[in-house]
């Protein structure tokens, strides 16, 4: 699974990235995690607000912070 | 700005969602005793004289510190739910294609209901021109986005009475339309960074997810956490300003300089109020208790829109993807919109 997260450095995105890295480790899932911040590649999702996740060049959540619940369910976990 | 970039903590237990509705109700008690609780506080039970500045202060203040938090919490509550129905992608989507006048208008509302924070302006601003969206239509969203907010709306609200703030957002929403409008007209396409216009975006893909009106309260209870906790600090900082001001500023001290005679004070309110950023929060207060002392309404309303509306990290986080000239055309258009009103306010009261 590629899992990016989209941000350009705001508090939310490291958030964002701590808690998937978290998720991923806890639910033992293989997953190659990258953090995107360059503009240009974040504007190639489309998307106008971050932090952002995208799995497997999908954007799954925009401009907000999901639960932890919520990027278990995602990344497809339990 | 300060306002976007702090985490909420999303990981509470679901029971929790219905404190808010909880609450509501001990909310309105609350508030409908509040006067005569506090006077009773104030007079009877602590015994002060109601003639000394300080009690006049500590009325002020005790008075309106619950009153403007538990407002505060309720209409940012409500209105967490409102954005929930919101995003900037649809957004986007509505103003695709319209004309220049009609986008304008469009794209200030837009700017009051959807949820925007300065810390993604860049994204926003390509997302916009990507899509065709003329630059006068997007600044008249990024004009009314930040100016007409609901902490601003509550102060407004629950120090001046609705009046106040129906003819903030009222104003504001006119400026942000017309200030667009003539930034469209003005052919400013040039001095947008050529990069901008390189950039392809991908449509949005985002996989439909399906939000029930239970997430919608947790929005609404995730924005309580996020504001209430940020601009608490600020609203009992200012009203304690205001309530010193309340009590201890001579009757019409104001007069002489913030007072409409003064012609001179509202670009000079304008002029202190673009750097100097303050959220709504800070500052109303304070220009409530100085409107009491003989300031003027045109001149504070010019005050609290520069000071709310345009703002110096906004401008920098611009920089990114507009030139120098257009950040002047921007502020400049937008300033002596304000100015006007002020002007026009003094004028008329």
């Amino acid at each position: 699974m590629k899992i990016e997260i989209l941000g350009t450095g705001c508090a939310k995105c490291h958030k964002l990235e701590e808690m998937v890295r978290e998720t991923v480790k806890a639910e033992g899932i293989s997953a190659d995690i990258s953090k995107v911040d360059d503009i240009k590649k974040i504007m190639r999702y489309g998307v106008m607000t971050t932090p952002a996740l995208v799995i497997d060049g999908k954007v799954k959540v925009a401009g907000k912070l999901p639960s932890s619940e919520e990027i278990k369910q995602l990344l497809g976990g339990k | 700005m300060a306002e976007c970039c702090t985490i909420p903590d999303n990981d509470k237990p679901d029971k929790r969602k219905y404190i808010p509705f909880l609450l509501i109700p001990l909310a309105i008690v609350i508030y409908v005793f509040l006067d005569p609780g506090v006077d009773y506080l104030v007079y009877n039970i602590l015994g002060l004289d109601k003639t000394t500045p300080l009690t006049k202060a500590i009325r002020f203040f005790l008075y309106d510190t619950p009153k403007v938090m538990i407002l505060l919490t309720v209409i940012v509550f409500v209105v967490g739910i409102i954005r929930s129905y919101f995003s900037p992608e649809k957004t986007r989507e509505a103003l695709e294609g319209k004309p220049l006048f009609i986008g304008n208008i469009m794209a200030a509302t837009l700017g009051i209901v959807t949820p925007f924070c300065s810390c993604s302006a860049i994204p926003l601003f390509i997302g916009f021109v990507e899509s065709g969206i003329p630059l006068g239509v997007t600044f008249s969203f990024l004009v009314a986005a930040p100016m007409i907010n609901e902490v601003a709306l509550v102060l407004l609200f629950g120090l001046f009475g609705w009046q106040m703030a129906l003819l903030y957002a009222a104003t504001g929403l006119l400026i942000a339309i017309v200030s667009g409008w003539v930034i469209g007209k003005l052919k400013v396409e040039r001095f947008v960074e050529e990069w901008v216009y390189e950039i392809k975006t991908g449509d949005f893909q985002m996989a439909e997810v399906k939000v029930t009106f239970h997430d919608r309260i947790q929005a609404g209870y995730t924005a309580v956490v996020d504001i209430v906790s940020k601009v608490w600090i600020y609203i009992v900082a200012g009203i304690a300003v205001g309530a010193a001001v309340h009590g201890y500023v001579p009757e019409n001290f104001m007069a002489s300089f913030m007072g409409k005679d003064a012609w001179w004070s509202v670009p000079l309110a304008v002029l202190i109020g673009v750097p100097l950023y303050s959220n709504a929060a800070g500052i109303i207060p304070i220009l409530q208790a100085l409107l009491g002392k003989g300031a003027a309404l045109g001149t504070a309303l010019a005050f609290m829109m520069s000071t709310i509306g345009l703002s110096l990290p906004e401008m920098i986080i611009l920089k990114k993807v507009i030139k120098l000239p257009l950040i002047i055309i921007f502020v400049s258009v937008v300033a002596t919109g304000i100015m006007i009103v002020g002007f026009l306010f003094n004028w008329i009261y």
